[in-house]
């Protein structure tokens, strides 16, 4: 009788186990707890093929503190000949890699990101389509990225004026010549 | 000499209408000076040759020498003039060619604008009445001057052509002759003064007539042509012609398109990002599509998302789909073989837990779906990276 009963426990023990087993995800634990939404977002905008480290960094070190999420911004210029809604190849083949070494470097020191694109007759022009239609709460350019971004003195004058958001500028510093390329990208892209 | 790739048998209409049309025989070049002109006489004296009707309807030979020394010996049908704008215009002689009614007519530059006050406002449209009036046609093209590529052209080269003719025009050919030339071929044929007078080699030379320009052209022609067969398959499969078997049998040699499948949350992003850098390398459309579940409820963040995928799409060139099914993976394979899709690239599925995990994963049951098409599943690199460290 006794017999029975410990074949019976280790069945049900058995089939306990191969229960949890399928319930329980790959690899024996739990799906790791999502990083709660992130309530603020840093705007780094940029135009050409590489970016400036100092912006990053800074927009990670404020993204960290503030467990915000950082949305860098491709911002493309549609020639005056060509309908605002045109497609841009030739743009994409530097901006898109870009995009993703940034979001891997992020990604990599955990930080959320949600990247944007956005098109208009300028850079200014770009850049005001996209804060027309998304809010962010920081927004962060170098100011010796100018040429890179293709913002202006003037353009900056202008985030500063009329964008609602936190805008800061980093003034120029000796460690200005790091960039971030598509260089940097890890693997296949 | 040039190579020609020629795209053909696809009827644009059926049935006693067919019967009744002209042919029309379009030749495509990447640009001007490749040759369409000149190979579109020397096939109008093949036809003359083998006894047939030919007359030239409208020739543009800008100058050329030897192409007007190839027109000798083809009756052409006298251009008429027309007032425009207070000067007077040689235009082709539509109501002319009609009334000649010859068996074959040659027309240049089908994506030539009329001034107004003749028949029509385009030469598309006229040469669509020849074909009505049972003439067959050669006319000649070049690719810039095809509606949905002009954008994307004019974004490569710099250069905008105004004159454009809706790409169902060359969808309705009979035939898409390609007249190809190495762009080195066609520099070559520039600076010996067989493109254009001696004082515009210079100008060109430094605007439109760049390596880089022609190469970028001639793989939008190449490509362009290689999308009419495609397109022409799926017609005669579609129409169920005697061509059904032939086509269906036979395996799809050019043409590559990626599916890319989508979810709106940030992270898709990196999907599309490398879905589109591996469409540049294949030289392959894109299309994106997000497999919504029925009557669902979008969060704000979704909305955001979609919104960005959109945008994303719109800038590269894809195109974007959303597609509302319980069924995901059944959903998938209909819009596969919709699209004539050749890889689904997709990501790495979140970890699945309960009876969910007896569920066959949606790779397997794409790939039992959709026999002969490759699946991809995009790594997440930064997930790699945190790895490493």
């Amino acid at each position: 009788m006794s017999a029975v009963v410990v074949i019976l426990i280790a069945l049900i023990a058995v089939a306990a186990g191969v229960g949890v087993g399928y319930w329980l995800p790959p690899h024996g634990r739990r799906p790791a707890v999502e990083r709660p939404t992130a309530v603020r977002r840093i705007l780094l905008p940029f135009a050409g093929p590489e970016i400036s480290r100092r912006s990053f960094e800074a927009a990670v070190r404020l993204a960290k503190a503030e467990n915000a999420t950082i949305m860098p911004a491709f911002l493309a210029r549609v020639p005056r000949n060509l309908p605002l809604d045109s497609t841009l190849p030739a743009q994409c083949s530097y901006g898109l890699p870009l995009l993703e070494a940034i979001e891997q470097r992020a990604a990599a020191q955990g930080i959320p990101v949600d990247a944007r694109i956005a098109r208009g007759r300028t850079y200014r022009d770009a850049l005001r389509r996209l804060l027309e239609q998304e809010s962010f709460d920081r927004i962060i350019v170098s100011a010796t990225e100018s040429r890179s971004t293709g913002l202006s003195a003037e353009d900056l004058e202008w985030l500063l004026e009329k964008v609602p958001a936190e805008v800061l500028i980093l003034r120029p510093a000796p460690d200005d010549t790091r960039r971030i390329s598509a260089a940097g990208l890890t693997g296949h892209f | 000499m040039n190579d020609e790739i020629r795209s053909s048998a696809a009827p644009g209409l059926t049935g006693a209408e067919q019967a009744r049309r002209g042919h029309l025989r379009v030749f495509l070049g990447m640009a001007a000076g490749v040759g369409k002109t000149f190979r579109m006489l020397v096939e109008g004296h093949s036809e003359q040759e083998a006894g047939r009707d030919v007359v030239i309807g409208l020739l543009e030979t800008h100058g050329r020498a030897e192409t007007a020394a190839l027109a000798e010996g083809l009756p052409m049908i006298p251009r008429r003039r027309v007032d425009y704008r207070g000067t007077e215009v040689e235009e082709m002689d539509l109501p002319g060619i009609l009334l000649r009614a010859p068996e074959l007519c040659l027309i240049d530059e089908i994506a030539h604008t009329n001034p107004p006050g003749l028949e029509h406002a385009k030469r598309y449209e006229d040469v669509d009445d020849v074909l009505a009036a049972g003439i067959d046609v050669l006319s000649t093209v070049n690719v810039q001057h095809l509606e949905s590529l002009n954008d994307t052209i004019a974004e490569l080269t710099g250069v905008r052509v105004r004159e454009t003719i809706p790409d169902d025009v060359l969808g309705r050919a009979d035939e898409v002759v390609m007249i190809d030339l190495t762009p080195e071929a066609l520099l070559e044929r520039l600076r010996a003064g067989k493109v254009y007078p001696q004082e515009r080699i210079g100008p060109a030379l430094n605007n439109f007539f760049r390596i880089e320009n022609l190469s970028a052209l001639r793989e939008v022609a190449l490509r362009q042509v290689a999308e009419e067969v495609g397109h022409k398959r799926l017609i005669t499969e579609h129409v169920g012609s005697r061509g059904e078997s032939i086509a269906s049998e036979a395996p799809r040699a050019v043409g590559e398109r990626l599916l890319a499948l989508v979810e709106p949350y940030p992270g898709a992003q990196r999907l599309v990002r490398r879905a589109w850098r591996s469409s540049q390398r294949l030289g392959a459309e894109l299309d994106l599509l997000w497999v919504r579940p029925p009557s669902g409820h979008l969060s704000p963040d979704q909305e955001r998302a979609l919104g960005a995928l959109r945008q994303l799409a719109s800038v590269m060139g894809a195109h974007m789909l959303v597609e509302e099914s319980d069924n995901v993976a059944a959903a998938i394979a209909e819009i596969a073989r919709e699209r004539g899709s050749t890889y689904i690239l997709m990501g790495t599925s979140r970890p699945v837990r309960g009876v969910a995990r007896l569920r066959t994963p949606l790779p397997q049951r794409l790939m039992e779906l959709l026999p002969g098409v490759d699946v991809r599943i995009v790594a997440n690199r930064s997930s790699r990276s945190e790895a490493e460290r």
